[in-house]
């Protein structure tokens, strides 16, 4: 069984659960908040007075949900092997990736590179602005009020609980993403993957090393 | 170039972190002219603000308490929030 970490030798309900022990999830019986009624209600006049299909809805939410982080990947990894590029992205982050092909609309991005001297790491401490439109949704942890807090008073600490020991001569950059402007970190290029085409230096590249809480690693 | 982030505490939707408030750092980079979120999320319209990239010191943040004081913050300050230093 796949789940058969549970006790399963006393004798106890199994009620409520489903076959492999695990809590079945409540159906969503609660009426609409506030927010969803009015959602339900703009979408429908939009569609009824013509402004949008249902269709052209649902494409852009599919165009939203399909952005991962393998497209910032991308471009880290043309930046890798393209120096011409990766000067380019540095002049101009969102002007490089589109050129890349990538659909980002109107995001301003900035690019952080990190290098000997300074690890970057990004933050929202006011709400949990992303880079999604190149990246896609933001990690959970992301948007808790631990890591948002955190990160500007005490960055060092919160890497280390990331796995990331940086040393005491390298400096820290917070980067507090407080208005207009998206960030991607740049990460260095691990020695390990010199060499590489550029499609298998995209494997490398991490989401976490790409808000500086990680650093790039061996595909497994 | 020096500035300091204006120690005002208005009402509203305010992006300037409260931490940096008061907070004296370096321009790092000039962005260029956004509408003001302290009046679009009113839906009021005013003249364009210009955006600036300022860094910190963790040290002139933090003081004693910062965790390294070299290691710096930086954040994106409408210009009217800037006073000079």
């Amino acid at each position: 069984m796949p789940h058969d970490h549970h006790d399963h030798e006393h004798d106890h309900s199994h009620e409520g659960l489903s076959p492999s022990g695990h809590p079945y999830r409540a159906d969503n019986d609660t009426d609409l908040s506030y927010w969803q009624a009015m959602e339900i209600a703009l979408r429908e006049l939009l569609i009824e007075k013509g402004h949008l299909t249902a269709a052209q809805i649902h494409s852009q939410i599919n165009a939203m949900d399909s952005r991962s982080p393998a497209n910032g990947a991308r471009v880290v990894a043309r930046a890798w092997v393209d120096p011409e590029f990766k000067a380019a992205l540095l002049a101009d982050a969102g002007a490089a990736s589109r050129a890349m092909g990538f659909d980002i609309g109107p995001m301003h991005l900035i690019a952080l590179e990190n290098t000997k001297e300074v690890h970057n790491v990004v933050v929202c401490t006011l709400c949990s602005c992303y880079p999604r439109n190149l990246l896609g949704l933001p990690p959970d942890w992301y948007k808790s009020r631990a890591y948002r807090s955190r990160t500007v008073i005490e960055p060092r600490k919160v890497l280390s609980e990331f796995g990331l020991e940086l040393p005491e001569p390298m400096q820290v950059r917070v980067h507090d993403s407080t208005a207009d402007m998206r960030y991607i970190v740049l990460p260095a290029q691990p020695e390990a993957s010199l060499g590489l085409t550029e499609e298998e230096l995209a494997a490398w590249v991490t989401r976490d090393s790409m808000i500086g809480v990680g650093l790039p690693q061996a595909p497994r | 170039m020096k500035v300091r982030i204006k120690s005002h505490w208005p009402p509203g939707h305010i992006r300037t972190p409260a931490y940096l408030r008061g907070k004296i750092g370096q321009i790092e980079r000039r962005i260029g002219l956004f509408n003001n979120p302290e009046e679009t999320a009113y839906r009021q319209t005013g003249p364009q603000r210009e955006l600036v990239r300022v860094r910190f010191r963790m040290a002139d943040i933090w003081g004693a308490r910062a965790e390294r004081g070299e290691d710096v913050i930086e954040a994106e300050i409408y210009a009217h929030w800037l006073e000079p230093v």
